[in-house]
């Protein structure tokens, strides 16, 4: 089943380009537009060197401030910098050398193409349930989201198409919706989807599933790729601060499996705590 | 409100009153709390060796009570309003891979934290009460009402008619002592070496007699607890006291030259070391975060074993530790057997146990005061004053 996977679903070579990371090149025909930083200057800072700027600048910037003194505001300072180069790719001493290392590995302009920024995520899970319970479940679209802790809504438009809202990745963000389409359906054993062409972000997927070894239950695996709604090097260091894409799929499918296994999902908010609050002035949150 | 036990940071409890906890999902149940111990794993946590408590915590994970409340959906023929009842403290789901093997510690589906853990361990464990946010960051049983999730598995009844001294321990340590002893395989001429004598030490002791080893011997330092060798020995142990023995000789003589068959770590992480210059090195290791786990009793265990025996580890641990003998646990060809512990396996036959009268757990109890001096109690717990081995806590005074 795999193999009709990949058969039905040709991989982007993840070679080509240095890091896969967006430039400034902007994408025909999808809606994409140019980040504003990118507009305004030119990135000619490499995707590698940016992710190291930015991550050294901002721990040389921490560092710094907390020394609370004069040199200590030298390193904050330079840390900054660096952390702004590497957020912007945008690099001034680059710049008046003329140098412009967003091109280390060469590459054939014209090649490229939404792909390149493509995420890929395969995950799997094990589930003490049949294929046909699961598939069943997986199948009414609108109830996913009690299970898929990033996606706000789901709603079933006919047989075929559906309306997708994901929850903001970050307070400030606004909604990302787009419609997909159910592009192969083969009942307790396969279900193939992709966002329709005029959607904001480009993202297919499918789901599987399997008799698993024994008695073992299901084996789930979980194919999805997306474009991020951002510029990829943003998104890197997202994601080496919070969760990765992967690890964002194994939760959801993890979610998935506790709520067919034990139908719910295990919880503490709304569990009593304590203040840790001064005795003397002491206050109770109910 | 209630007073519960809350942790604010590392050496520092204290009880609070705080908000009664509240049904959160269908299948939760609250427990109105009749009995809750402190555990040695309480120190680990309070002492910030696990670094994932966060101010506020409430701890405990060794209660028992009558049930107060149930859900919509809990299966009310397994427990109902008004059952006593002992909690496990790893919670189980029943359903999972790991649940059906009855390895219910390792639940796949309890621990709403499951990512943290993963990230730590590889594969995150089940949910545990009151252990910190790498088992779920549940509230725990220090505390006058505990919620209890999927109550239909993790509320064990239990009889009226007995004393709760004689049923509390079922929550953790007299199941955690009988796993110890109990996946060594116990032969009748075998001999079980035990380190540390504090409550799952006793309790390891007198499982493994129950077990029927031939003969078990009980490590500790005389001079912190003596109390401590001495209700070893009552169980029929032969205590050694490490601060006037050297282990390895001694028993090495116990066992006539062979070493012990089953040797068993019932200390854990925050052990001191078996000489100066290891007690400072490790110290130093652990303050500058170099490793987080003080791993003295295992190295020694490893050294003493007999080739071919048994290490088995119901001491806490929870990051990494230096220096473990990896030659000598290879080429003596050791088995290491550990894991927290699968309470709910036990809980059935050690219950038949205590109402055959084969073991009284309440044998361990040397303390049992209001649970609204519990941040005393813990001082007197960690300093083992007044003779002190285990502490009940009182939430209905």
């Amino acid at each position: 089943m795999l193999q009709q996977l990949e058969h039905g679903s040709p991989r982007f070579n993840p070679s080509a380009g240095s890091l896969g990371i967006k430039t400034n090149v902007p994408v025909n025909g999808s809606g994409w537009s140019a980040s504003l930083a990118d507009t305004i200057r030119k990135p000619n800072v490499g995707d590698t060197e940016r992710l190291t700027s930015l991550a050294a600048g901002s721990i040389l910037a921490v560092l710094g401030l907390s020394r609370r003194s004069i040199p200590g505001l030298v390193v904050a300072a330079t840390g900054t910098a660096l952390a702004f180069r590497g957020a912007t790719g945008h690099c001034g001493v680059y710049e008046s050398l003329g140098v412009d290392t967003t091109q280390a590995a060469p590459r054939r302009q014209g090649q490229k193409s939404l792909r390149d920024q493509m995420i890929e995520v395969t995950q799997s899970v094990t589930i003490n349930a049949t294929p046909e319970q699961l598939y069943s479940f997986w199948r009414k679209l609108s109830q996913l989201p009690l299970v898929l802790t990033h996606i706000e809504s789901i709603e079933e438009l006919d047989s075929k198409r559906s309306h997708w809202v994901a929850k903001p990745a970050q307070s400030m963000d606004a909604k990302v919706e787009w419609d997909a389409e159910i592009t192969r359906d083969e009942p307790n054993r396969l279900i193939e989807w992709r966002s329709l062409p005029s959607s904001m972000i480009e993202t297919r997927g499918s789901i599987q599933f399997a008799k698993a070894l024994g008695d073992r239950g299901t084996a789930v695996r979980v194919f999805i790729e997306y474009s991020p709604p951002g510029d990829r090097a943003t998104h890197l260091f997202a994601k080496m601060l919070g969760k990765s894409p992967q690890t964002l799929i194994r939760d959801d499918l993890r979610n998935f499996r506790r709520f067919m296994e034990i139908g719910e999902i295990p919880t503490v908010s709304g569990q009593p705590r304590g203040t840790c609050a001064a005795k003397s002035t002491q206050q109770f949150k109910v | 409100m209630m007073n519960a036990l809350v942790w604010c940071a590392p050496y520092k409890v204290r009880v609070e009153k705080v908000p009664e906890p509240k049904i959160l999902n269908r299948r939760d149940a609250i427990v109105r709390l009749t009995s809750t111990c402190i555990c040695g794993s309480d120190l680990h946590l309070v002492d910030g060796f696990i670094p994932f408590m966060k101010p506020g915590d409430i701890l405990g994970h060794e209660p028992m009570g009558i049930v107060e409340e149930v859900g919509p959906e809990v299966d009310t023929t397994k427990v109902d309003v008004g059952d006593r009842v002992i909690i496990p403290f790893a919670l189980g789901c029943g359903k999972c891979f790991f649940c059906r093997r009855e390895l219910w510690s390792c639940c796949d589906n309890t621990n709403p934290n499951a990512s943290m853990a993963e990230t730590l361990f590889g594969y995150p464990t089940s949910g545990m009460l009151g252990y910190s946010h790498l088992t779920g960051g549940y509230a725990g049983g220090q505390a006058e009402f505990l919620r209890v999730p999927i109550a239909d598995v993790n509320c064990r009844v239990v009889p009226d008619d007995m004393h709760d001294h004689q049923l509390v321990f079922l929550s953790d340590i007299f199941p955690t002592g009988y796993m110890a002893a109990e996946q060594c395989n116990i032969q009748p001429d075998d001999t079980v070496a035990v380190w540390g004598c504090g409550p799952v030490g006793q309790f390891t002791i007198r499982s493994a007699m129950l077990l029927g080893a031939g003969r078990v011997i009980a490590i500790d330092d005389e001079k912190k607890v003596p109390e401590r060798l001495k209700m070893a020995k009552d169980a029929g142990a032969i205590p050694v006291n490490m601060r006037d023995e050297d282990v390895y000789e001694k028993l090495l003589e116990l066992t006539d030259g062979i070493g012990p068959d089953i040797c068993i770590d019932a200390v854990g992480m925050e052990a001191h070391g078996t000489n100066i210059a290891e007690t400072i090195y490790d110290k130093v290791k652990t303050n500058l975060f170099m490793e987080t786990d003080r791993p003295a009793v295992v190295r020694q265990a490893i050294e003493c074993c007999r080739k071919a025996g048994t290490v088995s580890i119901p001491g806490a641990y929870g990051g990494v530790a230096d220096k473990i003998p990896l030659g000598a646990l290879m080429n003596k060809g050791l088995t290491i057997k550990t894991g927290q512990t699968h309470v709910h396996r036990y809980v059935p036959k050690l219950l038949d146990y205590i109402k055959n009268g084969d073991i009284d757990p309440s044998f361990v109890v040397t303390h049992r005061v209001p649970l609204t001096q519990a941040d005393q109690a813990y001082t007197t717990f960690r300093e083992k004053q007044d003779g002190c081995i285990k502490v009940v806590l009182d939430p209905t005074q």
